[in-house]
This record gives C-alpha cells, sequence and structure tokens, in this order.
C-alpha cells in the first residue's frame, strides 16, 4: 500500500468509528483529538480496526505515534507497503 | 471453547457481546429465560404490546450530539443516531407537597424553577452542577462518599435536598437512605443536564438492533440456557454448567447476572459474599379508554413525594410504600404526529421483596388487585385522576423482577457496593452492568461496553 492508500484505509476506519464526523477537512499535522471527537475508547477502536483489518499489532508504547494522520501514515508506511487493501 | 462466555442476555450482555463479536472473538450470550432483554424487556398481552422496565430512556442527546454517554455508546457499537429513533420527553416534574420543580431536556427550566421557589438557591445549584460535571465517574476513589453529606455543602434548604434526591434515587440508588456520591453524579446529569427520550416502539426497537447486530458478527446466542455453575480451577474460571448439565469451556467469563448471584455460582461460601440490594419496586401499568392528555395530563414523567422528607428505604410497615412514586405516561413524548395505540399511564412505588415472596398465590393475586388500586390512588393526589378510565391492567412485583433477572431479593438495582472495574477475585471473571455500576439503559449498555474494551479485547 502507498502512504495515499494508507491514509484512504486510516480515513475509512475514522468514518467507521465516528460516522457522524464530517472528515473532508481533516489536517494531516494536526492531532485527531484536536478535530475529531474521539475519546480513549474511540482511539483504542483504531488501534483494533488495524488488528482486525490488516493483522497490525501496535504495541502499547507506540500510541503516542497515532497521534495526528501525518505520524499514523509515517508509522505505518513500513509495516502496510508489502499489503493490499482489504477493504 | 470460546474466548468469552457472556451471561445474560440483557442489555449489558449484548452491548458487551457486540464489542467481542466485532473484533472476531468467539463470543456466547448464555440467557436463562425465553426471552433478550432482562430488566428491560418487554411482552404481548391480550393483543397489548407492554414494555417490563421502560420509562424512558435516560441521557438524552439530540442527533448529531458528539459528546456525553449516548454519543459515545452508538459509535462504540457502530449503531447511527436513528437506529435508537429517540423521541424527546414533553417535560417531567418532581412534585411534593405544595411545590413542583418542572424539568426537561433543556437545564434551563429546571433553574429557572429552582430561582423561582427557592431564590436563594439559585447559586447553590450552580456550585452542584459544576462540582458534578468535574466529577469523573472513572475515578473509583471518591465514588463512595455520601451524597447526603456532599449535598448539604451545596444545597443549604433541605427540602430542595429532598427534592433533588427523589427522581436521582428513583432512578439508579441501589443504597439505602443515601446514595453513593459517584452514582448521584451520573445519575444527576443522565437526568437533569440530558435528559429523557423513548423510541415510539419502545425498548423492543432498540432490543432487536442489539441482537441484529450481535448475531450478523457472528455472535451465538442461546435462550432457555441458564448457568448454574460457573467452574472454578485453581483461581481462574474454566467454563460453565448449564442448568441442563450441559458444560462449556471458555478463556474468559463476562457475567451480568450480579455480584451476590454470580460469586454464588462460583462456589463462594455466603459469609464471604457481598451484601445483596434491598431496593425493589411494584409497577402498576393503566391502560386507559383515552389518552391522558384528555384527561388533561400532559407531563411525562412525574417524581412525587407526599411530605418535605423523602425515604429511600425498603418499605418498613407494608408491603409497599405508597408515599413516594414514579408516574409515568409513554405517551408523553413529542412523537411527531405518531401516536401509542392506547394511553398508558404506569406508576412505580417501592416494595418490600420478602413480604411480597411470603404471600400464598390466592393472597398474591389479592395484593396486586388491592396495591394496584392504593397506587392510582396515591398517584391522583399528583396527576389527574384516571381510575374511572382503565380498561386492563398489568402489574409486576418483586416477585416478577427476580424471575426475570434472577437478581437476589428482586433488587431492581444491584448490591449497593459497586465493582467499577469489573473485576472480581477470579482473574477471568468479570462483572458488567447493574452490579458493574452503571445502571439504566444507556449506562448498562455502556457498562458492557466498557468492560469487554478494558478485560477482554486485549491481547490475551
Ligand atoms: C421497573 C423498572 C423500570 C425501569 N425503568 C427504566 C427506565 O425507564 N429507563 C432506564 O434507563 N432504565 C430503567 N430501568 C433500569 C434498567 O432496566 C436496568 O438498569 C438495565 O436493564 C440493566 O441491564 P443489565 O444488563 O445490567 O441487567 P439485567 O437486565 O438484569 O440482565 C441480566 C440478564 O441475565 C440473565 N441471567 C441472570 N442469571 C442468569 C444465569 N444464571 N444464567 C443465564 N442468564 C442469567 C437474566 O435473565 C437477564 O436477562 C428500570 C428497571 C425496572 C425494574
Amino acid at each position: 500500500m502507498t502512504p495515499v492508500e494508507i491514509r484512504e484505509e486510516i480515513l475509512d476506519i475514522l468514518s467507521d468509528i465516528a460516522p457522524d464526523e464530517d472528515l473532508s477537512a481533516l489536517q494531516d499535522d494536526v492531532a485527531f483529538r484536536d478535530q475529531v471527537e474521539l475519546d480513549s475508547m474511540d482511539f483504542l477502536d483504531i488501534v483494533m480496526e488495524l488488528r482486525k483489518r490488516y493483522r497490525i499489532q501496535v504495541p502499547e508504547a507506540d500510541y503516542p505515534q497515532l497521534a495526528s494522520m501525518r505520524s499514523t501514515v509515517t508509522y505505518l508506511e513500513p509495516i502496510m507497503k508489502d499489503m493490499q487493501r482489504v477493504s | 471453547m470460546y474466548d468469552t462466555i457472556i451471561i445474560g442476555a440483557g442489555l449489558s450482555g449484548l452491548a458487551a457481546g457486540i464489542r467481542l463479536a466485532h473484533y472476531d472473538k468467539r463470543v456466547c450470550i448464555l440467557e436463562r429465560h425465553t426471552t433478550i432483554g432482562g430488566l428491560n424487556s418487554f411482552y404481548r398481552q391480550r393483543g397489548r404490546d407492554f414494555d417490563v422496565g421502560l420509562h424512558a430512556v435516560t441521557n438524552y442527546a439530540p442527533q448529531g450530539s458528539r459528546r456525553g454517554p449516548l454519543a459515545r455508546l452508538l459509535r462504540q457499537l457502530r449503531f447511527r443516531w436513528e437506529d435508537f429513533a429517540l423521541v424527546p420527553q414533553a417535560g417531567s416534574s418532581v412534585a411534593f407537597p405544595g411545590v413542583t420543580l418542572r424539568f426537561n431536556n433543556d437545564f434551563r427550566l429546571f433553574e429557572a424553577e429552582v430561582a423561582a421557589q427557592f431564590p436563594d438557591q439559585k447559586d447553590n445549584l450552580r456550585k452542584l452542577v459544576a462540582q458534578l460535571i468535574d466529577y469523573d465517574d472513572l475515578d473509583g476513589s471518591l465514588f463512595q462518599r455520601s451524597t447526603r453529606a456532599l449535598l448539604a455543602e451545596s444545597i443549604t434548604d433541605p427540602l430542595l435536598r429532598e427534592m433533588i434526591l427523589c427522581p436521582v434515587m428513583w432512578y439508579g440508588n441501589a443504597r439505602e437512605r443515601d446514595m453513593d456520591f459517584g452514582q448521584f453524579c451520573i445519575m444527576f446529569r443522565s437526568i437533569f443536564l440530558e435528559g429523557f427520550a423513548r423510541p415510539l416502539a419502545g425498548v423492543r426497537l432498540i432490543l432487536r438492533n442489539l441482537v441484529r447486530r450481535f448475531r450478523s458478527l457472528g455472535g451465538e446466542l442461546r435462550l432457555r440456557s441458564g448457568v448454574r455453575r460457573i467452574q472454578i480451577e485453581d483461581g481462574r474460571a474454566v467454563g460453565v454448567e448449564l442448568d441442563n448439565g450441559e458444560q462449556l469451556e471458555a478463556r474468559h467469563v463476562l457475567s451480568s447476572a450480579g455480584i451476590v448471584e454470580t460469586m454464588r455460582m462460583s462456589g463462594e461460601r455466603k459469609e464471604l459474599s457481598p451484601e445483596p440490594g434491598q431496593m425493589s419496586f411494584i409497577e402498576s401499568i393503566a391502560v386507559l379508554d383515552r389518552l391522558p392528555r384528555e384527561l388533561g395530563h400532559h407531563q411525562t414523567i412525574v417524581f412525587f413525594n407526599d411530605s418535605e422528607t423523602f425515604h429511600w428505604e425498603r418499605p418498613q410497615d407494608e408491603i409497599c410504600d405508597a408515599r413516594s412514586g414514579v408516574i409515568c405516561s409513554p405517551n408523553n413524548f413529542l412523537y411527531d404526529g405518531d401516536v401509542l395505540p392506547d394511553g398508558i399511564l404506569r406508576v412505580t412505588l417501592m416494595a418490600d421483596y420478602d413480604r411480597w415472596c411470603q404471600l400464598s398465590a390466592d393472597e398474591y393475586r389479592l395484593a396486586k388487585l388491592h396495591w394496584f388500586e392504593r397506587t392510582l390512588a396515591s398517584a391522583a393526589r399528583f396527576v389527574p385522576d384516571c381510575r374511572q378510565h382503565v380498561i386492563d391492567m398489568d402489574m409486576f412485583t418483586p416477585r416478577t423482577i427476580q424471575r426475570y433477572t434472577w437478581h437476589d431479593n428482586g433488587a431492581v438495582y444491584g448490591a449497593p457496593e459497586k465493582r467499577l472495574d469489573g473485576r472480581t477475585k477470579f482473574a477471568n471473571l468479570f462483572i458488567c452492568g447493574t452490579d458493574q455500576g452503571y445502571v439504566g439503559i444507556v449506562g448498562s449498555l455502556l457498562s458492557g461496553i466498557l468492560v469487554a474494551n478494558r478485560h477482554l479485547l486485549g491481547d490475551s
């Protein structure tokens, strides 16, 4: 998957978790929690969805890397570069 | 071998089941009853639909709200707001002799009512609200402080204190007389700051959506499958034994059957078991020949008390206590043009489980008729008298509650000591629902979600 595809996948996960959010204006360098109404339970769902869809295990110590879209894509790029989109 | 066996297909068990099934856990919900829903189920009788528990869904938030318990649970269960189809209340009140405080889903009405009737308490109410908005319900350390003591610090008028405690205790206090402050904060927010709503179709709509989702995710639901024993080996739950002797294995067990009941199923000695709750109810359901508003009754819920002191305890002198009660009309929600087929008034009183259980079959039938009359007579002091218009009735008693939920004492809100973190003394046996601490429809759904997230969705 390319970084663009990874970004789309994260957007898909976010829209699944928070269907009432308008994600079209999401800024990649701003933390998710400053733009989207996500509490810690919802945040964990991003991790869980990655595991469900791609069998990716994000260790707890790495959660801070998933703070914004940019940092998430950067973090996932090496892990997902050889994967195919599933959804 | 299941990842998780869930005991009970009430709201908390179903919510936990959806979370686990969504994340591909092999999960089975075991329910002793022939139907789902537990305390908040529904049934059909003489051609009419009845709800078991539902007065109103608390914690209302309008469509588009992104904060608060309702928004949170919809996100976690991947439901759309429309799936619960909540219709807001028309307006409710707390009625004491000579003073009535009205409230609705806009807190400003309650503030204005307090300002008008208790002018010197207006700022004190603000103080109280600031304090309970700040209360973090996951911080268990402060949970058990005395509400009566803390409330007296902000609200200095004793009558107003009683009037605030009345609805809050009625809708979620497992403890007699006083209330845990944490529980008070949660319930005050859910009633006064968020508010009441109801789906036109009643609780069945919510339950159907839950069970359909659970099944579509591959979850297994087995009705008529009571658990009689939780098998413990070396301090761990390894599975359960059903009433018919069948044995099932699981890596985790999550129980919504109550803490006392769950510990008993695990073979815990009685002396070591926590105290069961004491608060049980009767509820009289009067079907009327016309709509309540045609009798001049427009309110959704009226919490009444006939003296300046509110007594929240198991009735002492009689089998029920007619001094205080809750009057609910499911007709009085702001349905947009839709109407329910019948006018209905539901009235709840506190009841003594033991004395209801001691009655013979004949005495039981008579007591139901007697208390139906007494209940409506008591209610008629606070809302228009509907006794001439009753065309059908039903009543449930502490015995009914016990039969539907298997909760000791028919205790509606479970045991007084809550297990906020969902843990028990056994490492892989957890508690959700009423005895975890969150009660009500929204509360029990959140409870299932929370405990599933915290303990059952990890890597183990
Ligand atoms: C009269 C009344 C009115 C209410 N009104 C409202 C209201 O208006 N609004 C609101 O929000 N809330 C209301 N409630 C509260 C609400 O119904 C409960 O808080 C909620 O339903 C609790 O859900 P639960 O999942 O925790 O437990 P329960 O509903 O008790 O579910 C537990 C389930 O476990 C099953 N079970 C127990 N033991 C076993 C076993 N050994 N094996 C298998 N299955 C077992 C039971 O059959 C039951 O289905 C009311 C309750 C009552 C009694």
